[in-house]
């Protein structure tokens, strides 16, 4: 894998937005073929850093936000065809949105079938519940159909069960992954890299292969001890979260 | 609810196509470009014949705008606190259904060109709208401070100017300020119908063909409107309020019999009027002949042309809304396009329907077409100007479409519902506009209103604007009916 060609470089970069650094002194490269997860606390910088990979590529890769942006007035179909506008000419899009075409039909309702979302597939994205909205949002960037995929906790609102299924889709559909995710176990399972953020900068990346539950959530309280101390030595607290 | 929504529009689109089969939409002008190559050379090199005579009618057109419309704000918020009486609240969708030339014609024969004629034009329906407008901004806004003095005190005249009418003062202000734009538009066309403002001139120099002089009297209105903002502050509009009263010269000395004449003979009906007793059965019937003749020949067609105008243009202001609003929506087009669209719109917005459907009729003649047209484009402005303006508010997600697809999918949805209540907040609007581009010689109701008046016979035309009034009652009641059945707001719809 070391060999696959390089998706994202970072070098000491200083991210943020409006004039506000949120990140700063960011070193990361990314490799084709990689399935990172993104650790942090919430404000960490996790939606952030993956908004600056996502403009990176734009337009070559699939991007699930945190908010899941449906169109209230459109049905779950049409929200899901969103994924694919760009492959499209306007006028067969325009057409689409009043007479479904058959083909994009049959696909997105295998899909919807993927995500449990079978029997919505004509309401109102509005009708939906919070965990709904979120699956029709994954089924979007699904449908985008890219070797990337880019996810700013894409599974949040969902059930544990339903959530393991559908970061099981996520991994099997896309060749590179990042995603960042609130469930360490989920990381684990599913990522062979794990970035840690806290208080602005990278504190951990290292394979999953050399961390543990125990080690992660000791990660997440020296995060929280960095977070209340900011002068503490970042390096200090990758050594300690890596656990190695 | 966009499928409810949808389902709506689909209707309204059908109704309008099948009233376009029965509409008169034929080009009568023998050659429609020369007249339009004429009046845009005209538009190039306008010629600004008179200033004396030019700025008179300015200060003719600002002094009835800014009287018409303080009085009837400070009427409406006198009014506005009796809202809740049914009683006022019928007197005022009355009042405001009737368009302010037909008040303006009505007025005409009571006291001839006369400043009151003016004033009470633009004053009866504004007063109308005032005291509605006012009473919903007052019930929308916040209750707090009124709920913090003791309870005995709420209804009292002080609680009301310190707890509700300063709390939403802001709102009314604008919506005044707003209002006077409406009232300068107004305030000009009553020059249509003979008054000395600058839709006088206008309508004169079109009618002769002068079309550089009549270019310049409107380069001169826009400029107006235009301007507006840097000359409607407090302190100028209530020194333009004093100035326009010494201005503006008051002749109160109306013969009180012609007076009483009119208001108690002759805009009764014929039969009633000639009666000897009003006891006997048969004066009623005849009255009741004379009803059914005046509908059967005149009504009828009017209202069947005023609906069917009403229909197309409804729809028409749709088409024109959905495909001007992305010119000045910043998720479409970068400043230099913005910029050229929102001086388009404005032009469109102030300029009223009466006076581009006027400058149509001159190039393609009295059908239905240049009503449509003018209506369209007119109310299209208006509302493409909010929606544009409310895409301001859409946050788009990081992975958002672009171009023609950010259109279809991602913002006309989105803005599908504002863009209805917006629309069919109009629909009343073009309605009273409908009827009253009848005296350009389209055959709405305003058209047999206008000859009525012309042949004197009065009772005639009250009659008629009767009926425009109960039509425009209708159509409001039933806009509402469509905007509570589908919970139509203003808002557009983020998730």
């Amino acid at each position: 894998m070391t060999d696959n060609p390089t998706l994202f470089t970072l070098d000491q970069a200083a991210i943020g937005w409006s004039g506000h650094t949120v990140l700063q002194d960011i070193s990361l490269r990314i490799r084709e073929g990689e399935k990172v997860a993104l650790l942090g606390k919430s404000g960490a910088g996790k939606s952030t850093l993956l908004r600056h990979l996502y403009r990176q590529h734009s337009g070559e890769l699939a991007f699930c936000p945190q908010q899941p942006g449906l169109v209230p007035g459109l049905s779950v179909f049409h929200n899901i065809y969103m994924g694919q506008l760009a492959r499209h000419h306007v006028l067969y899009n325009a057409l689409n949105l009043f007479f479904p075409f058959k083909q994009p039909l049959s696909e997105v309702t295998a899909l919807a079938e993927q995500v449990g979302l079978a029997d919505k597939l004509v309401a109102k994205a509005e009708s939906l519940s919070g965990g709904q909205q979120q699956r029709v949002a994954l089924a979007r960037s699904l449908y985008q159909q890219q070797p990337v995929f880019l996810g700013d906790e894409p599974v949040s609102a969902v059930d544990e069960t339903q959530a393991e299924t559908l970061l099981q889709l996520i991994i099997s559909n896309h060749r590179t992954v990042v995603i960042a995710l609130h469930n360490t176990q989920h990381a684990l399972r599913y990522c062979e890299r794990i970035i840690g953020l806290a208080g602005g900068r990278i504190v951990l990346d290292a394979p999953s292969s050399k961390l543990t539950p125990e080690s992660l959530s000791e990660f997440y309280q020296a995060s929280h001890n960095q977070v209340e101390a900011k002068d503490t030595d970042p390096s200090l607290l990758m050594h300690q979260a890596s656990g190695c | 609810m966009l499928s409810s929504a949808r389902k709506v529009s689909g209707y309204f689109l059908i109704l309008a196509l099948i009233c376009a089969v029965f509409a008169d939409l034929a080009i009568i002008s023998a050659d429609p470009w020369s007249e339009l190559r004429r009046i845009a050379s005209g538009f190039l090199q306008p010629v600004f014949f008179s200033w004396s005579e030019l700025l008179q009618s300015v200060a003719y057109t600002l002094a009835f705008a800014v009287i018409g419309v303080g009085v009837s704000a400070f009427l409406g918020l006198l009014l506005a606190r009796m809202f809740h009486w049914r009683a006022v609240r019928v007197l005022c969708a009355a009042v405001r259904s009737v368009h302010e030339l037909f008040w303006a014609l009505f007025f005409l024969q009571i006291f001839g060109v006369q400043t009151l004629t003016g004033l009470l034009a633009i004053i009866i329906p504004f007063t109308g709208i005032f005291t509605k407008v006012y009473a919903e901004i007052l019930e929308e806004s916040d209750h707090k401070p009124l709920h913090t003095l003791p309870e005995q005190s709420w209804q009292s005249a002080s609680a009301y100017l310190y707890a509700r009418l300063a709390v939403a003062w802001p709102q009314l202000a604008m919506y005044t300020r707003y209002r006077l734009e409406c009232g300068i538009r107004s305030s000009a066309i009553l020059g249509f119908v003979g008054l000395p403002t600058l839709g006088f001139h206008l309508e004169s120099f079109y009618k002769q063909g002068d079309y550089a002089e009549a270019a310049g009297v409107l380069y001169l209105f826009f400029l107006i409107i235009a301007t507006m903002k840097y000359w409607s502050h407090r302190w100028l509009l209530g020194a333009m309020f004093i100035a326009a009263v010494m201005f503006l010269p008051f002749d109160f000395s109306v013969h009180c019999d012609s007076l009483q004449r009119f208001l108690f003979q002759d805009i009764w009906p014929a039969p009633l009027r000639n009666a000897d007793s009003l006891l006997e059965l048969s004066v009623w019937g005849e009255t009741l002949a004379w009803a059914q003749w005046l509908v059967q020949t005149q009504a009828l067609e009017g209202i069947i042309n005023t609906l069917l105008l009403t229909m197309i243009a409804l729809v028409g202001t749709g088409l024109v809304t959905l495909l001007l609003y992305p010119l000045v929506s910043p998720l479409f087009f970068k400043k230099p396009v913005r910029w050229p669209s929102h001086g388009f719109l404005v032009v469109l917005r102030s300029l009223p329907e009466l006076m581009l459907a006027f400058i149509i009729v001159i190039m393609i003649g009295p059908s239905m077409l240049p009503a449509i047209i003018a209506l369209s484009l007119h109310n299209g402005a208006i509302i493409a100007h909010l929606l544009g303006q409310s895409t301001r508010t859409l946050r788009l997600r990081e992975d958002a479409p672009r171009g023609m697809n950010l259109y279809l999918y991602e913002v006309t949805p989105r803005l599908y519902r504002p863009f209805l209540a917006f629309l069919f907040y109009r629909w009343e609007v073009i309605l009273r506009e409908s009827a009253i581009l009848g005296i350009l010689g389209i055959h709405t109701l305003g058209f047999y209103v206008d000859s009525a008046f012309e042949e004197l016979r009065f009772d005639r035309a009250l009659f008629l604007i009767f009926i425009c009034a109960l039509l425009n009652i209708l159509v409001d009641s039933c806009s509402r009916f469509i905007r509570k059945r589908l919970s139509l707001t203003g808002l557009p719809e983020v998730n």
